[in-house]
């Protein structure tokens, strides 16, 4: 791969780019569902190409192809080059880059177990055998399971040197069980909503999820909403599982603190940001509890925002984002570091595929443990009236990340330190300072999970990522109950 | 870009590759340009060019799916491989169809299907960088000259689809399609327009910038308004915005799987009488492939009449399932070429939508100017399902909403979110305009008219 790297790199230095870097990525992935008991689908695919950014006449170009003959990757870094010098004639200043050093190195996904030596038939036989437990439950309509692969293999050369091969490895899988009565149609996820819970580690983690084993429970919670009172609109307090905290991470943190989109590249499609430089160690983010990172670094633990290095050859690197509840950080890349005054990019920049640019993007944004010893049944017992909410069903945020509206599958009332009746519809909505600033107590470690969020979207051409979030059940006061119902 | 004749020799060496009872092979390729700006300059710029094969192999009953684009022999071997591998262990699923044939294929009604319009051009395709940022060039000379930012895309693509299966059917599409997208952004306020072709002729750029430079400019200084039920004006990219959320239901596997807002509902008066909408890929403003992901014909099927939900699409294998199942029958029930490829667990959606033209179409203006008091909303944004029977959506105005008092524009507001009921809001059409081929962020392009719409319910404001 190094020789076809040179190729372009060659080519581009050859004709004047004042920077050249070039990414060879070999993607490999299998997805297989079911439904009711019967295949859903079942599929593998495989993608390789190379994608060639270049710097020439102060601005920025890019290319891509699937083609690694020598004629096309030369071709490909020219067009490259075309592309930079029409940036060119739209430009105000040169593109200026933050130092860093290259580097030569390897890195590989932690993994026990490489989920494609795993059987196709021990996996499907896996997804039904949890099929068969939610429609065992009378009153589940529809089942569906899913189980997901990924290898990425990466190949980046730099102008000044840089040299990475890296390999990440992504298992994921989840399931849900709706159940259609009336005029309802509930819904209960496991482990998480939107196709479950996805790592950068090996089949290893299909064990961990014990997904048989609370298929049952689920299927009987999904019929047992439609039973279940309406959440009261209203004030109250309110105590989110970490799956949904996560969420509302990635949301109302992990966006608005994307560089690109505060200096409005985003302006058009994914938005701006509330969070203008003006506001970095100075704003009051959230209460002195909430101390929240974007850490990239494998002893963060295995995110879908974990790697050795990002798309242009930085190592990962821990920001601390919010510190006692104060705005102490934003997500760079080596464009945008000198804006804030940082001599280092913070190793942000990632790309969907070698067809993509890569961009800003989050890697794991998590909200630290609480240090004192506190699970979720404690921190229920020291809530005299509230809701307690649980796995994620609607999400929608405005486009400064401002105001935020989210529903829940499911919730329970709170009642003198007790967990009471259920509550099908939950949904919670505020203004992200005010909301975070109203955190006033978050579970230990022993409660704390990195999510992985699989289809974050940003850019033009679209771009899905991967993140993870890392979250400890917490709690929240005053917080507006119930409003998505209002008027309906 | 990948021939059909390129095509059909790959497909000959996957099936001389393959064991299978059945092979389709689906092929795209093509070619895109996108060159991205924002605060005035370009600072994203970016060219592909891919193509690859998607190998269905069936079995008795069984049948997976396995892709690559790399078409060298090796490769072709492997993923052939890997598609039989991933079918022969399955449980055989004695509902599984063969895959069609060309007369299956043709067997449908000429008032049904006609084929489309070219829409592939070359003045589209040959767009280069240097066009593309002269074009920049034009819409960033607007927002100079009003002292804005702008920011947004210009974008350019040919790209073709194709399927060849084993019993014989084959089916070919080549399309072009250019693309701008333009906000403007002032102090405390911003503007949008979108709008895309297969013909870059069609597009208007700097049309676009003018119009989205007022928007940036009339809703300056917003003003915060209590949140409620008001009467709104949602221009074409709302409307699709919002209304691309039903069509995921209106296919006859979401009605099997009970997951659809139209379970036990089709066939009643579900919206206002005014509201009729048809599945066209032939319709001069649509866009896309005349055949499904097996190789059918796209028919036009006619989804509401009236306010009456007369039909739902189907895939081949939905049909036979629908008829077999205890599920109340509502229309004719046979495919109607709108099948996702194979093997899938969502069936088939409409993606070719219509929202036919009233009788008597009002202009913008005129729908202003019987509002004695509404908010005129530009695009949504964020849209989410909040309650799937109900079909409750939520979600944000963005970039140009303003205040109707008196039948004029009176001033920007605060952006609102919205809680409401796809079901109220289609009985609440009090005016519609002329269609129009309209493109958001939220769903897919379709062609809609802006729409007059009563006690839209917006639950809370934002800060800008």
């Amino acid at each position: 791969m190094n020789e076809i790297l040179g190729w372009a790199l060659n080519l581009a230095a050859q004709r004047g780019a004042s920077y050249a870097d070039a990414r060879i990525v070999d993607d490999r992935s299998r997805s297989l569902a079911t439904k009711n008991g019967k295949l859903g689908h079942a599929s593998d695919a495989e993608s390789q190409g190379i994608g060639i950014r270049v710097i020439a006449d102060g601005a920025w170009g890019f290319a891509a192809s699937k083609d690694l003959s020598r004629a096309v990757v030369e071709d490909t870094a020219a067009r490259a080059l075309a592309i930079a010098r029409a940036s060119a004639r739209v430009k105000q200043e040169d593109v200026r880059l933050a130092p860093e050093k290259p580097v030569t190195a390897e890195w590989t996904t932690p993994y026990r177990i490489d989920p494609f030596t795993t059987s196709i038939e021990q996996n499907l036989d896996l997804l039904l055998r949890i099929d068969a437990e939610l429609r065992a439950v009378s009153g589940v309509t529809l089942a569906e399971t899913g189980i997901n692969f990924k290898r990425e293999d990466s190949w980046f050369a730099s102008s000044e040197g840089a040299n990475i091969h890296q390999t990440k490895i992504s298992t994921g899988a989840g399931y849900a069980a709706y159940a259609f009565a009336g005029t309802e149609i509930m819904k209960r996820s496991y482990p998480n909503s939107f196709g479950g819970q996805w790592q950068n580690k090996g089949y290893e983690l299909i064990a961990e999820l014990k997904l048989v084993e609370n298929a049952r429970r689920v299927a009987e919670e999904a019929v047992a909403l439609h039973k279940a009172a309406q959440c009261p609109e209203g004030v109250s307090t309110i105590i989110l599982d970490s799956s949904q905290l996560g969420l509302q991470i990635h949301e109302s943190i992990g966006h608005p603190i994307e560089l690109d989109r505060v200096l409005g590249m985003e302006a058009n499609f994914a938005g701006t940001s509330f969070l203008t430089l003006d506001k970095l160690g100075r704003l009051r983010y959230g209460s002195e509890l909430v101390n929240v990172v974007a850490d990239a670094r494998q002893e963060h633990g295995p995110g879908l925002g974990t790697f050795g290095f990002d798309d242009e050859g930085v190592p990962a690197q821990c920001t601390p984002i919010i510190t006692h509840g104060l705005f102490t950080g934003y997500l760079s890349s080596r464009e945008t570091a000198h804006i804030i005054g940082a001599n280092r990019s913070g190793g942000t920049l990632r790309a969907e595929c070698w067809n993509r640019l890569p961009m800003i993007r989050m890697t794991n944004i998590s909200i630290l443990p609480g240090e004192k010893p506190l699970t979720l049944e404690q921190l229920i017992a020291d809530t005299d009236d509230g809701i307690y909410m649980e796995t994620n069903k609607s999400w929608s945020i405005d486009d400064k990340r401002y105001n935020f509206q989210f529903g829940c599958e499911i919730g329970w009332e709170i009642k003198k330190g007790k967990r009471g009746r259920m509550l099908k519809n939950p949904s919670y909505s505020g203004i992200t300072t005010e909301f975070w600033n109203s955190m006033d107590a978050i579970c230990s470690r022993d409660q704390w999970t990195l999510w992985g969020t699989p289809n974050c979207g940003k850019g033009q051409p679209q771009q899905v990522m991967g993140t993870g979030h890392g979250a400890s059940p917490a709690r929240f006061r005053g917080i507006k109950v119930g409003s998505a119902y209002r008027g309906n | 870009m990948l021939s059909k004749e390129e095509a059909a020799d790959i497909f000959e060496r996957i099936k001389k590759h393959s064991s299978a009872d059945e092979v389709e092979v689906l092929f795209y390729s093509g070619q895109s340009a996108l060159t991205r700006f924002a605060n005035n300059v370009i600072h994203q710029n970016v060219a592909e060019a891919n193509d690859g094969v998607s190998v269905r192999t069936s079995f008795g009953g069984r049948t997976a799916r396995a892709s690559t684009n790399k078409v060298d022999d090796e490769s072709l071997k492997r993923v052939v491989q890997a598609s039989e591998d991933l079918a022969k262990v399955q449980r055989p699923d004695p509902d599984l169809l063969p895959m069609p044939d060309p007369q299956e294929r043709d067997r449908v009604s000429h008032d049904a299907f006609s084929a489309p319009p070219s829409r592939y051009f070359a003045e589209t395709a040959a767009i280069t960088p240097g066009l593309r940022a002269e074009g920049v060039a034009k819409i960033v000379a607007v927002a100079d000259r009003h002292k804005l930012t702008t920011a947004g895309i210009f974008s350019n693509s040919e790209f073709v689809e194709g399927i060849f299966n084993s019993r014989g059917l084959s089916d070919w599409h080549t399309q072009t399609s250019a693309e701008v997208s333009i906000t403007m952004l002032a102090g405390d306020s911003s503007g949008w327009q979108k709008s895309n072709s297969p013909d870059v002729n069609n597009l208007d750029p700097l049309a676009l910038a003018e119009t989205a430079a007022r928007k940036a400019i009339d809703s300056a200084a917003p003003r915060e308004m209590t949140p409620g039920k008001y009467t709104v004006i949602l221009e074409p990219a709302a409307v699709l915005d919002i209304v691309g959320f039903m069509f995921w239901d209106f296919g006859g596997q979401a009605i099997l799987d009970e997951r659809s807002f139209l379970n036990n509902r089709i066939g009643t008066q579900l919206f206002g009488e005014n509201v009729n909408i048809v599945d066209d890929v032939a319709h001069p403003l649509q866009s896309g492939a005349p055949f499904d992901g097996e190789g059918m014909r796209r028919q036009r099927v006619s989804l509401v009449e009236n306010g009456i939900v007369k039909r739902v699409v189907y895939a081949r294998g939905t049909a036979e399932r629908m008829k077999k199942s205890a599920a109340p029958k509502v229309g004719p029930i046979a495919p109607t070429g709108h099948g996702f490829p194979l093997p899938n667990e969502m069936g088939e959606m409409p993606s070719n939508i219509v929202l036919s033209a009233p009788s008597q179409p009002q202009t913008l203006e005129q729908m202003m100017s019987s509002t004695d008091r509404g908010i005129l909303v530009t695009r949504l944004w964020y849209i989410r399902e909040v309650d799937p029977y109900e079909k409750i959506l939520t979600g944000m105005t963005r970039d140009g909403t303003f205040l109707i008092e008196n039948g004029k524009v009176h001033a920007g507001v605060r952006n609102f979110r919205f809680n409401e009921s796809l079901i109220h809001m289609l009985s609440n059409v009090e005016a519609m305009g002329a269609p129009v081929r309209a493109s958001g962020e939220e769903s897919f392009d379709m062609v809609v008219p802006a729409m007059k719409v009563r006690d839209f319910n917006f639950t809370e404001v934002t800060k800008f």
